[in-house]
Order: C-alpha cells, then structure tokens, then sequence
C-alpha cells in the first residue's frame, strides 16, 4: 500500500490524461464536498460535461469555488487533467494567495488503458490520438513539478498503485492547538543572558548548570507547575551573551519545557552559519565575535536548530498565536513563503524613514482575529493591547525591559535592562507621556463604518447570536452618527420593556395579574416588583474624576462622566446643568464610599431621571399639551353649543350632549395624566434621579447579582444625598402567594389613581431562565390613567377599550430579549477590554433593533 | 371639529334650505373615520344658526392607517386630529352641504345668488407657524373681518406660553356657496400635518372650489402649496419609526415669507457653482460629494465630462432616495449610471469606499456634526479617504445678522450644532491641514459685507505631495 501523506490544508492538484481515473480516485479518497471538478464545472455553466467551449467558463467557477474552501481553510481536490503548465500555474497561484500548501497527485496509467476505458464511455469517443497527445505532455509535466511549486508530488504508475494508495492527512508544523498552556511568553532577548535567567527565576522556573551533552546544552529547567515557556526569536545579536542564551533556550526546547519560533536576527545567523554570504552588521558580528570559542559540534546544533524553527505556533485551540513579529488572521495556522516571512519581519510599507530603517505598517491596527497574537519584533516603551494582540518587544537590549506574558493570565512581568547594550539606530521613548491614551484607546477614535453597516450576526453570550438586518442597520447609522455622543462613551443601551399581556378584566388594559402570570407560566417563583418613575431613561456612565475617564475610556475633554437617553443621545442640551448633575452625583458616590467598596474609578448606572419634561419638553409641548389644549377649547365650544340646542327640543341633541360632556370630562383625566409628570426646572435641584441597576464597575458586570442587591446597594448611595436620588419602592413576591400578589393590586392601583405611572416586576435574579429559555428581564405593568397619555383620552370608553384589547406582545417580547442580550453582551466586552469596535457592535445592534416595526404603545 | 354658520339675513331661517338640512332635525352624515352631526342651535326669523359637529373616531383613525400607511404622522397615537379643523371638516363639508357648494338649491333657486351676511364660527384651528398672521392673510382679502380667540397650552405650564390653537370667528357678506369653497379650501391650508387626501385628483378639485377666488387671492402661490402638501410623500420607513422621537430636521424659518426662502435657495446655488468651480479647476476626475443629500450637486457634477468617477454619500437613506429620483438615476442611460454612485455612510466613521479620490465636496456637512465629533470627521476624511482636495463649506455665523427673521442666538437651521466666524472656521481648517499634510486657502460666497463678510464661507484643502 503506498502512503500518500498530505498537509491537511492543501490544495490538491490530480494530474492524469482522460481515463487514468482520478474522478474514482478522488471519489474514494476525499470527501465529495473537497472535490471540485472540471467536467462538473463545465456541466453546471453548459448543461454538458463535454462541452468544451464552456471551459473557460467553468474554469472560472472552479477557481472560484476553490478560493472560499482556501479562504475557509478547508483542504480542496481539483479534479481535472492539469497536463498542461498554465493551468498548474493558475493552482499554484490560488495556493500561495491562500496561503496554503500544493500537492501534486499523478496518475500516471498506460495508455492503453486509458483508451480503454475511454472507449466504454459514450460520451468520450474522442480519438486515441489525443490520448496520445495528452500523454505526452504529461510525461512532460512530471519533470517540472518541483520546479513549478509544487511542495509534495506522488506519481502512481499503475492502476493498481492507484488503487492501493491511502491518503494520510498530516497535521502542519505549526499546529499545535491541543497545547493548551499555561505559557510564559518571551520575546526579543538579543543576547541578554542575565536578564533572562532573571526574569525566567522571577516566572518561578529553576536553571541548574549541567554538564553539556549533544542533546543538553548545559541546563536543566525546571518551570513552575505544567508551565511552559515561549521564545518568539531573536535570541541573537546586538547583546553580551547570544552563545549562552541560545544554549539555554536550546536545552529547554529540546527538554519539551520551550518552544521557539525564529526571528529575523535567528535566520540571518543560520544565513551566516550556512556559508551564505551575509553583511556583518546590525549586531550580527557581534554574535559571530562570540561564537568564534564555541565548538564545531556546538554550531553546527545551533544551525540544525535554527533550522528547524517553524513560523509560528497556534495553541490552545486557535486562542493563541505566536510569531516573531505577528501574524495576519488569513495566515494563521497556515504554510507558504509569505507566511514565514511576515512572522519573521512583519509588514513594511516599502518606505524608508530618516533613520534608514524600513517604515513598519502596523498590521494589528487592522487585526480582526479571534485570536490572541503575541509577538515582538518593534520594540516599544510598553507592551499594550491593541485588538487582541500584543507586542513584548521592551527592547532589553537598548536598555529597556526583558518582558514576559503569561497566558491565560495576561500578566506582565518585566526585569530591566542591566545596561545599554546597544544603541538603536531608531530612539525609542521610554518616557511615556502619562496623559497619552493607550494604543486600543488611540485606534477607538475611530470606529470603521464595515463593523456595523449590512445583515450583522453578533454572538452573545445570553442567547447565542443576534442578527440585524440590513434596513435596521441603515436606520441606525443614521441615528447614531448624527445623534449619539461619542461612541466611546456608549457601552450600553438599555433594552425595550414589555407591557404585561392584556388584561382579561374588562376595565382595565393592563393589570398585575398578567404579569404574574406570566412568570408563573415560566417556572419563576421569586420575583421583585419595583415602582416604575415616570421620567425619562438615563443611562449614567460616571468616573471618579477625569483622569479616571481619560484612563478607562480613552476620552478626553468630556468631562467626569455622561447621562444619555436609550438612544444614545446626550441627555442634557445645557452643558452647565449636566456637569452640575454630573457633580452631585459624583459626591453621592464619593460620599457612600462607591469608589472604595468597589474599587472602581468609574460606574455605569441604569436610571430614571424625572421629572418627564426635563427630556420630553417638545413632545409634551407639541404632541400631549397641544392635544389637552386644542381638545379642551374644542369640546367646551361643542358643549356649550349643544346645551344651548337643547332647548329647541330637538330629538337626540341630548344624548350627544352626553356625549360630548363625558369626552370633556376624560380630557380633564388626560390632561392630569400628564401634568403629574412636568415641573419646571431651573437647576439640579429640580432634578431626581431614580437608580434601580448598577450595571458595571471596573471589572465587573454585575448582572450576577439579584434584584435585591441593586435596590439595596443603590438605597445606600441614595441615603448620602436624599434630595437628589430616589430609592426605588420595591417588594420581594412569591408569585404563587395570593396574599402577597393581592397586596401588590392593592397597592398598585393606590399607586397609580394617585398618579404613579405603574410598577416594573422582574425576576428575582437579574439574569433568569425558565422553562423556555431566557425570562423577560421585566416586564411593566401601567396604571389606568397613565395609559391615557399613551392610546389617548377616550381610550377607556368601552367601544375603543374593545378594540385596543386586541394587542399581541410576543413581538414586543422578542425584541426585548434580543436587546437585553446585546446590551448586556456590550457591557461584558467593555468590562473585559475588547476593542470599541466589538462593543459598539452590540449597542449598535440594540439601536437597530429599535427600528423594527413595533407598536410604540406598548 | 366644530363649525357653525350664523346669517341674519331675512328670513334667517332661509339658510336650512340653502344648506338642504332640516332644521328641526339632528342628522347625521357617516364619513371615513368617524361620523359628522347637523343641527342648528338656533332657528327663527332674525337669526339661523347651522352647526356641524365632526365625531372623529381616534381609535379608528390609527388602525385604518397603520395597515395602509397613508400620510399621516401617526405614529402619535394620541394627537389633535379628533379636536381640529383640519381636512376632515373640508370632505365633512363637502359630504354634509354638497349641494349648497354645488350652488344648488332645487326648492328655492332663487336663494342661491343672494349675498348675506355670515358669522362662521370654528373650533378650533391650528395654525402652527404664520399664528394668527396667517389666519388674517388668508381670510381678510376674501372680504372676512376676522376674529381670533389664541388658547394657552396648559393652564398649569405658564411658561409653555400659547398654544397654536385659535377659535376663529369670521364675518362677511357673500353667497353660501362662495363661503363653503373658502372653508373647503382654507381650512386644510392652515393645518401642518398632512391631508388625509392627497392624492393626483386633488389638483383638480382645488381648481374647480377655487374658481372665482383663487386666481385673485394674494396668497394663491402659497395656499396652492399648502393645499397640496405631501403628495408624492414617500411611504413610512423603518427610518421613520426610529426619527419620531427624534423630530426630523426643520429648517427654523419655515414661516417666514417665501421671498427668503427663496433668497436662500440662490445662496445655496451660488455655493454649489463656486464648489463645481474649484473642484473643476482641480483637475479632478474623480469626486466623492460627502452629506449629497438630495443630489444638487452630484446633479451638477454628471453634467461635466471631466468627472468620470462620481460617489454620492450621505447618512440619509431618504435623502439619497430623493437623490436618485432627482437624478432619474435607475432609468440613466448605462454610460452615465458608469460614472455615478450612491452609498450611505457616515464620516465619523472610517470608510475603506471612500478612499482614492481626486477631490471631495463636504458642502455645508460639519456644521450638523457635534463639535466633539470632529475629531472623527478629521480622521476618516483627511487621514484615511485622503482625496487630493477638499472643497468644504460652512455658514459664516458673522452674517446672520442680516437675516431679519432669525432670532438672537438661534442658528440658520435647527439641526446646526454650531456655526462659525470666519476665524473659528479658518483657526478649525487650519489645524485640520498642518495635522495631515494638507494646504488650505480660503474663499466667501455670496455678496460680501465689510464687516461681517459673506453669507456662506469655504476652504479648499489641497494635499501636500512632497509629505506621506
């Protein structure tokens, strides 16, 4: 049986004249989806498997095809004749773009056979001579292979070759995604011995001097508990010691406690070591003055070693990458010449700066991978994260830091640099400018319009994905880009609520009842009913002070914090007033002690802010004023009119009096409705603020926490400074308690013919699932008069309460829980520091669900 | 939703035959959303009083809509129709008293041409901008002496001051029929919202109630326009839906008179020829017009040859809409649809589209941006689509004194965030070319005034070759 082994990304090239057998071949060795062929090809643009004019045509939807199984990493059979160089080119080409690695399988068959079983087909009666022909130029072929790229050929010579090879697929060099770590990741140690042996005995690894052996050069390490370290290159050059630092880092890869991956410095020596010509510079004669006492034995390991350095790692399942100087998301876990060199010197822009030196592109700023990239390379003053990736150059060697990242941990542990050992032609700031924001906070100035425009399905972690549509994303471009405050501030938007389902008493639309119900309906027993404020919903994102928001959110200028609307608009149009709201509330929390027990220097907060007209000046005053008003003129007009017809007697004017007089009389309810809700405001201490979650502090979301919590928590800050911040009433009810469910009616219905606009009951835990899936997160329940200002002052006359009934809220419902996921999503990608992009993914999403068509009274 | 019609003329009670309702009887008419009542509160020699009293069902009115979609804004559930005149008392007078606006009166034909003297009494109208000036300019030229009761919007809000609502009295002598079309026409004119009507027959029917009127009344150009309003409306949005709150721009002086607003069209004009200008003489091929909106511009662009490349952008899906109807852009012969595009986006984000362009149009655009937005807009326009120019343009706050009808410390429009002087706009445009390499010269539109400059102000950014 001959073994075929093949990478498991490559893109295979079948080579054989027509009827050597591929299509069985390829049939019997791959799956049907891996296979892509030309008479298929030619059969799915032409209706004809033959039909050579359509070759062209299906050579083009074959190399189309090709490239998204490439692009998506999945190994791909072309199953065509491939005699001829052009064609092999082309795969040649589709291979090196995708990065992967070209295999050639020849089938090389007598040709007597071929005729054969040509002849057996109706549809090839095409003559032996071109059998002939083709034969030729595969014999041709065979020899120039190698030449063209190919990286592993197999040539079966005979049918029964062909029937006995197996297909053995080969995992590539640098996969090793079955490693899961821990790891202590080090890079760019240029010769430093000292200060590596330092910083690996900081780490809690333990080197003994040994007596060097072929396979030991000298030490033996022995790493913390199943830790392993990483050495992402450049051992070598500019430093005192590159000899010992490379027979450290050689006895612990060959002792399975390293891996190692080469660095340009690396290659360039084993350039030298080879016997290839290489100018002795930039610290290259140095490491070659240094060698010049060590044994042949010992250089000619050191060359096999470099030798054998592969690109660069994926461990961990794909979470973790490594290279020298990075890799591109396409690249990774990939084979190609393009992929060795961008992880040994990363990406130039094809200038030169005035130091001489090559203008680097900085690939990480476009990086959208999910995973982690850590490499060296450009040594910079700090490692900082920058889209899930880091660079732990702190250029030890030009009086910096030696740095090691520790992974999963994502600790960073430095020693300094005993001296300068070299002086870099490049000066690098080791100052940094304390007022400066962090690279992720520079690069989230600006959001890239692709990340949010277009059918957009984003993963959440409460409800696996969420998808957005096209027409609601444009929506909320728009919204958002003229609109909302500065995206940095937006780490979340609140979701819609549902009303609870509607009433089977007759009276009412809305009522307790339903929503206990509906709880019940869902397995949860233990729910909190909260009094709901009627004024407008503010979401607070507030620092300690300044510099705690320049820090945490990268903004600058703004003040010590925000209050915006659930659109994400500034709530304050009077930039005096919000930065007094700002203050006092800021004192609040400063005087509960927030900051301390937290340990936070900033908070986001869920809210009410009364009073309704603070917000909602315009639509009081054009929409539910302007209809009290003109109402209310209109209808005295009609009454007095009427009364006056009564005395003609007049068969029916009477009833229509009443009519009329009980429409005046509901316009008066209206008109009380609103007003509960309007005071003027001529400062902050007109304000009331109602606080019912403390969303996020530094490092946590705290959705973990039941209802209970919030309240309680938020009670206590309300109590420094009563005037200003409002303690929600809340109850804790058992939803199969009668007792209790009547005392919560009772108490509703006081609240709401007193003017209070209802009562929000949610589950007793922040996040609950019941027997399907996720809860409704709360779930409102409005009082008969509020409802007024909503469906409108004659809605409780039987004949429109009849209609109205007929409501659904499952729509509504949906909704909810898709933006409840995506609000709470945002919150936990800002709390673990991903990029803004992938926040703000999710709070646009919230946005753009707003734009579904839903009737907007409930 | 109240109207009544008082004459005194002799015998008063001849108005219930012209009005062919019988005055001891309460009827009533159905109409499309609710139900109108005839009655007259007083009947006798001296004095007749017909009342029509509209019944507009509120309810009714938001279901029959929200499954056809018609024009109006309901998505406020709760609004005013119900206690308006608006154009449901126009089809209720048209239902209710058809033949007397017909000028018929099959009992006493006599009646028809005699002249009386009317007092028209209606609860209430809306007259949401001109206020009561519009109510007077409409009505006194046709012979009315009006009067108008103004109604406060909240009793308990004093700040909140009137409301737009009026209870309008008037008085005059004329035929029945002459008062009916005026009301028919009249009473539309003054409501904002849309007309429940609108459709392509309304052209005629204002035709046919204005003959012997229309043609003569000062006001015809704009009673004609309000009349007519919202025909052609584009149809509800998702867009629409998330905007309601969000009160779409309005420009501020919509009730000035027209001869500014027609004044500022020319400004704006004027602008975009001064854009084509420089970007013609920029040489350029290829231009990206960044906030098009309705497409004046990109109209003007596709007309040079020297643009071969055109993209329309803006962060309106309606205003590109309105763009591609006015540049009939799907029934563009195939070379000319070559050379032009449309997209949405939005320039404070960073947009790979817009990059590789020879010049760039950013007409009267950064002033609808928040000031702490600009930094963005810095960035995506001058530091990733980088176009070799940039004609950019803004309002010269200098020169606002000039327009009467602006209040102190308003803005010409109600979405600017800010609008600048000349030295706050040139100190901005500055910075923006030393930080990415640009060089910028900077030019007035329209008739400049010495101290205060001109109307409209511009920079033409231009990118530095020798530097990145």
């Amino acid at each position: 049986m001959k073994n075929i082994a093949i990478p498991e990304l490559s893109l295979v090239a079948l080579i054989g004249i027509s009827g050597s057998g591929k299509s069985t071949f390829a049939r019997k060795n791959f799956r049907e989806t891996e296979i892509l062929s030309s008479d298929r090809c030619r059969a799915i643009v032409s209706d004809d498997e033959n039909n050579q004019a359509a070759t062209n045509d299906a050579f083009e939807v074959l190399h189309y095809i090709a490239a998204k199984r490439l692009k998506n990493g999945l190994l791909t059979v072309i199953d065509a004749t491939n005699i001829q160089s052009g064609s092999r080119a082309s795969l040649i080409r589709l291979a090196k773009e995708y990065h992967t690695i070209p295999v050639a399988i020849v089938l090389d068959v007598p040709e007597e056979v071929c005729v054969e079983r040509n002849r057996n087909r109706a549809d090839r009666n095409f003559g032996s001579h071109v059998i002939a022909q083709q034969r030729s130029q595969l014999r041709r072929s065979i020899k120039k292979l190698k030449e063209e790229g190919f990286r592993h050929i197999y040539i079966l010579r005979s049918a029964e070759e062909i029937d006995n090879a197996a297909i053995a697929r080969e995992k590539l060099y640098n996969d090793k995604k079955h490693i899961a770590g821990p790891f202590d990741i080090i890079s760019d140690i240029h010769g430093c011995f000292l200060e590596l042996t330092e910083l690996l005995d900081k780490l809690g690894y333990t080197i003994q001097a040994t007596i060097p052996t072929r396979t030991n050069f000298g030490f033996d390490v022995t790493p913390p508990e199943g830790r392993t370290a990483i050495f992402l290159g450049d051992l070598v050059d500019r430093g005192p010691d590159s000899p010992a630092v490379l027979r450290l880092v050689m006895s612990m890869v060959n002792a399975g406690v390293a891996y190692c991956v080469p660095g340009n410095h690396d290659m360039k020596l084993h350039k030298h070591l080879s016997g290839k010509s290489v100018v002795l510079k930039h610290g290259l004669e140095m490491t070659v003055e240094q060698l010049k006492n060590e044994t042949p034995e010992f250089i000619s390991d050191v060359k096999e070693f470099l030798n054998a350095l592969v690109s660069h790692y994926v461990f961990d399942s794909g979470k973790l990458v490594v290279a020298h100087a990075g890799l591109r998301e396409e690249m990774q876990g990939r084979g190609s010449g393009a992929v060795r060199s961008f992880a040994m010197y990363g990406e130039t822009t094809g200038e030169i700066d005035e130091f001489g030196l090559p203008v680097r592109y900085n690939w990480a700023s476009e990086y959208r991978g999910k995973a982690m990239v850590v490499y060296g390379h450009t040594p910079v003053p700090e490692p900082q994260w920058l889209n899930h990736t880091i660079d732990i150059d702190t250029g030890c060697v030009f009086g910096g830091k030696l740095t090691a990242l520790c992974y999963p941990e994502e600790d960073i542990v430095s020693v300094a640099a005993k001296e300068v050992y070299y002086i870099p032609s490049r000066p690098i700031d080791f100052e940094l400018e304390v007022s400066k924001l962090n690279l992720q906070q520079q690069h989230d100035d600006i959001l890239d319009i692709k990340d949010v425009t277009g059918k957009r399905i984003i993963s959440t972690r409460l409800r696996n994905t969420v998808t957005v549509n096209e027409e609601n994303a444009i929506a909320a471009l728009e919204v958002m880009s003229r609109f909302a405050v500065n995206p940095k501030w937006l780490i979340y938007l609140p979701p819609t609520m549902s009303p609870s389902e509607t009433s089977l008493l007759e009276d009412y639309l809305e009522h307790p009842l339903e929503s206990f119900d509906y709880f019940r309906r869902q397995g949860i027993s233990k729910v909190v009913c909260e009094q709901k404020h009627m004024g407008s919903r503010a979401i607070v994102v507030i620092g300690k002070d300044a510099i705690a928001i320049r820090n945490r959110f990268g903004i600058k200028h703004e003040g010590i914090g925000i209050c915006y609307t659930r659109t994400g608009r500034n709530f304050f149009n009077d930039a005096v007033l919000e930065r007094h709201f700002l203050e006092r509330l800021n004192d609040a929390l400063s005087k509960s002690n927030f900051w301390e027990e937290f340990n936070t220097d900033w908070v986001c907060l869920d809210a009410e802010l009364m009073p309704w007209s603070v917000k909602a000046q315009a639509l009081l005053k054009d929409q539910y004023a302007a209809v009290g008003s003109s109402a209310s003129a209109a209808l005295a007009d009609v009454v007095e009119t009427l009364s006056h017809t009564t005395q003609r007697h007049v068969e029916g004017i009477d009833e229509l009096l009443n009519k009329y007089r009980s429409k005046q009389g509901l316009i008066e309810q209206y008109i009380h409705a609103y007003q509960e809700y309007c005071w003027p405001v001529s400062s902050v201490n007109d304000l009331k603020l109602a606080p019912f979650h403390i969303l996020a502090t530094e490092g946590a979301v705290h959705v973990d926490k039941d209802h209970a919590w919030h309240m309680s928590t938020i009670q206590s800050i309300c109590h420094a400074d009563p005037d200003f911040l409002l303690a929600t009433p809340y109850q804790i009810v058992d939803v199969n308690d009668e007792l209790a469910i009547q005392s919560v009616i009772d108490s509703w219905l006081t609240l709401t013919q007193n003017g209070g606009e209802g009562i929000v009951i949610k589950p007793y835990d922040f996040i609950s699932n019941g027997k399907k899936g996720l809860v409704q997160p709360a779930v409102k329940c409005r009082g008969k008069e509020y409802l007024r200002i909503i469906y409108g002052p004659e809605y409780t006359l039987p004949e429109n309460m009849v209609r109205l009934k007929k409501r659904g809220v499952s729509a509504k419902r949906s909704l909810a829980l898709r933006e409840f996921a995506l609000g709470i999503e945002a919150l936990e990608r800002f709390v673990k520091k991903e990029p803004l992009r992938k926040v703000h993914e999710c709070v646009f999403g919230v946005l753009a669900l707003e734009s579904e068509d839903i009737d907007p009274r409930l | 939703m109240l109207l009544k019609i008082t004459t005194t003329h002799q015998p008063a009670s001849d108005l219930s035959f012209l009005l062919h309702k019988h005055p001891g009887k309460l009827q009533s008419v159905a109409l499309s959303n609710g139900v109108a009542h005839i009655f007259y509160p007083e009947v006798s020699d001296e004095k007749c009083t017909a009342a029509l009293l509209l019944d507009i069902d509120p309810v009714g009115l938001v279901r029959r809509a929200g499954n056809s979609g018609p024009d109006f804004a309901l998505a406020h559930y709760v609004n005013d129709r119900p206690y308006v005149a608006s154009s449901f008392l126009s089809t209720a007078i048209a239902k209710a008293f058809s033949t007397a606006m017909n000028g018929k009166c099959n009992n006493r034909p006599e009646l028809v041409g005699i002249v009386m003297p009317f007092e028209v009494h209606i609860a209430v109208v809306p007259s949401p901008s001109g206020g009561a000036m519009l109510i007077r300019k409409l009505f006194e030229p046709l012979g009315y002496t009006v009067t108008l009761k103004q109604h406060t919007l909240d009793s308990k809000f004093e700040v909140w001051r009137d409301s737009k609502y009026f209870t309008l009295t008037l008085a005059g002598s004329m035929r029945l029929k002459e008062l009916l079309t005026h009301l028919y026409v009249l009473i539309p004119v003054l409501d904002n919202e849309k007309h429940y009507w609108v459709s392509e027959h309304e052209v005629e029917k204002l035709l046919e109630k204005g003959e012997g009127w229309l043609k003569d009344h000062p006001e015809k150009e704009q009673i004609t326009r309000r009349y007519l309003k919202g025909i052609g409306a584009l149809t509800r949005s998702a867009l629409g839906v998330l905007l309601e709150e969000d009160t779409p721009a309005k420009a501020t002086d919509e009730n000035i008179a027209d001869e500014a607003t027609m004044q500022r069209e020319t400004l704006h004009y004027k602008r975009l020829r001064e854009v084509m200008q420089e970007l013609i003489r920029s040489g350029a091929h290829s231009v990206v017009d960044l906030g098009c909106g309705d497409g004046k511009l990109l109209k003007m662009l596709l007309k040079e040859k020297q643009f071969e490349n055109i993209l329309g952008v803006d962060v309106s899906y309606r205003e590109l809409e309105k763009a591609m109807d006015r540049l009939d852009y799907h029934t563009l012969p195939p070379r000319q649809k070559e050379r032009i595009k449309l997209t949405q986006g939005a320039l404070t984000y960073r947009d790979d589209r817009l990059k590789g362009f020879d010049a760039a149009a950013i007409v009267e655009v950064i002033e609808h941006l928040d000031t702490d937005r600009l930094e963005a807009f810095e960035r995506s326009v001058f530091e990733f689509a980088k176009p070799g120019v940039v004609v950019l343009t803004t309002p010269n706050q200098e020169y606002n004194k000039f327009f009467e009808t602006m209040g102190k410390d308003t803005m010409r429009h109600t979405d600017h965030r800010f609008e600048w002087t000349r030295i706050e706009f040139e100190t901005w445009a500055n910075g923006v070319a030393d930080r990415n390499f640009y060089r910028v010269t900077f030019k007035a539109i329209g008739e400049e005034d010495e101290q205060a400059g001109a109307p409209s102000q511009m920079a033409v950014f231009t990118k530095n070759n020798d530097k990145q």
